[in-house]
């Protein structure tokens, strides 16, 4: 059923009795031409878009639980292209390319809001860096603009520009950054791919990955064993895990980054703000929680929650950036698990096994990226080669030294 | 929260520690081939349980010391100096 304004009108005058489930709950067949692991943004964009781009619609995806409950439900919900590295620039760029035309395309709203990112700077050398940074987004066709003191307290007043240990000096603002309604982007794919027949199979706990002679040719599950011609992983936060089962060890660990959300309060920050140089960003949602996080806790772990210290350290950067949120009560917290590769930027690639395909490595930049994610996945499994949007993002970058390393930190995942 | 206790300075809060990776890779010999480096620098098992690890007690005697932590419950099974040859609980080990 397509959604739409005479749609909602027609369903209205019906009592509301007619709408359909927005997917099946199919059991699953004994062959795909593609299984996508992993139910989340990713695994489901991929779905989605080989369905869309390249007509295969015979594909499953395995979820362990039930979709959208794992990271594309656990994070921030923010979108953004600002980087650096052309690499990345480019990919993210198409990312928020998707994102702007979504909702038409797969027919459903994201809350796609484009109220701006700005990355709030403390001195000379970072105004320079940030402008370096503006100028190579430019370069790239990507839209940047450093605000001065005077234009960003138009923008956001609420700053304490004179905080003593980080003055605010201006910011580098994208303007069609912004945020994405998670959950919806999650739905909005599933039943996108759901209706050009992409069976979605959840509570389906992938056990094993069967390899012969040097190729994937199925999985065994909780369901039973699954044979397929192609499979990809796209299980973020469990990906050494996923790549195990087929003998793979990858340059990843897993670490928790913890967000938050205060009491719902009346309209405050219209936009994206991150406080880098205090691990701490925020923005306000449409229901009117503040919405926040900083930094990784900093150890290996796979608990979907974190420490007291980061909470603590997460709060100073807030008081000290925005004190007016002092009085403000924290709603709920809670942490998620990050793939960290060892610089900072994720895999999109072919394996060492013919025909299993490798999507992880997010980091905690997974959410923005979901869309070119989903399509660049899809083109490498397709294709059985990458798109040149992520040509870049593979495991072998490591050993030639073509780290795309956006930080600059080198191999220490729970700094990147 | 993790409380971790320093061989040398007893039961400390987790914010007294930066953390710093895998204690398990080994540094290989200086003409080791160009694989072996890789695998140090950059292959990592990351277990789902029993982890060892490195922290860093630089709010406190600023040696670096062993841990033996579980990365599912955040329970820590053992500390000690970087010579010590810790073991793996036997339960547990995914």
């Amino acid at each position: 059923m397509k959604y739409s304004a005479l749609s909602i009108l027609r369903e209205g005058l019906r009592g509301h009795k007619g709408w359909k489930p927005m997917w099946r709950d199919p059991k699953p067949k004994s062959h795909y031409d593609v299984i996508i692991i992993g139910g989340g943004g990713h695994g489901l964009a991929t779905a989605y878009y080989l369905a869309k781009e390249h007509n295969i619609t015979n594909v499953a995806v395995l979820e362990k639980g039930w979709i959208g409950g794992g990271n594309v439900g656990r994070n921030t919900t923010i979108i953004r292209s600002n980087y650096l590295h052309p690499a990345n620039t480019h990919f993210y760029e198409k990312s928020m390319k998707l994102w702007e035309g979504l909702e038409r395309d797969f027919n459903f709203n994201a809350m796609v809001s484009q109220r701006g990112v700005i990355n709030l700077f403390h001195s000379d050398p970072q105004r320079d860096a940030f402008a370096r940074r503006g100028n190579a987004m430019r370069l790239a066709g990507v839209d940047a603009e450093i605000l001065s003191p005077e234009q960003l307290r138009e923008h956001v007043p609420i700053l304490d520009f004179d905080n003593a240990r980080f003055p605010i000096k201006g910011g580098l603002l994208q303007k069609r950054g912004g945020t994405v309604r998670h959950d919806a982007v999650a739905w909005g794919y599933a039943r996108g791919a759901d209706s050009r027949g992409v069976d979605i199979i959840q509570n389906c706990e992938v056990k094993d990955i069967i390899v012969e002679g040097g190729k994937v040719v199925g999985v065994e599950t909780s369901k039973g064993q699954i044979k397929a011609n192609k499979i990809g992983m796209a299980v973020a936060g469990h990906t050494s895990q996923v790549a195990k089962m087929a003998g793979i060890k990858l340059p990843i660990e897993s670490h928790v980054l913890q967000a938050f959300v205060s009491e719902g309060i009346k309209p405050f920050l219209d936009t994206v703000v991150t406080f880098g140089a205090g691990h701490f960003y925020i923005s306000q949602s449409d229901k009117g929680g503040l919405v926040f996080g900083g930094d990784l806790d900093g150890y290996n772990t796979y608990a979907q929650r974190g420490n007291l210290p980061m909470m603590e350290h997460v709060m100073a950067g807030g008081m000290a950036i925005m004190p007016a949120i002092g009085r403000v009560r924290l709603l709920r917290h809670w942490g998620g698990i990050m793939d960290m590769s060892f610089d900072g930027s994720p895999f999109i690639c072919k394996t060492g096994i013919d025909h299993l395909y490798l999507n992880g490595g997010w980091c905690y930049g997974g959410f923005k990226a979901t869309p070119a994610s989903g399509w660049c996945f899809a083109h490498t499994i397709a294709k059985d080669q990458p798109h040149k949007l992520n040509e870049k993002f593979t495991i072998d970058r490591f050993r030639e030294g073509k780290m795309i390393d956006e930080k600059g930190v080198g191999p220490n995942p729970w700094i990147q | 929260m993790h409380q971790i206790n320093c061989p040398w300075c007893g039961k400390r809060d987790e914010a007294e520690f930066q953390y710093q990776g895998d204690a398990s890779v080994k540094r290989p010999e200086p003409d080791a081939s160009q694989d072996e480096f890789f695998n140090y620098v950059y292959m990592r098992d990351n277990p789902k349980g029993w982890h060892t690890e490195w922290w860093h007690h630089i709010g406190g005697c600023r040696q670096w010391i062993k841990v033996v932590r579980n990365t599912i419950t955040h329970e820590i099974h053992a500390t000690g100096g970087p010579q010590d040859d810790l073991e793996l609980p036997k339960a547990d080990v995914k």
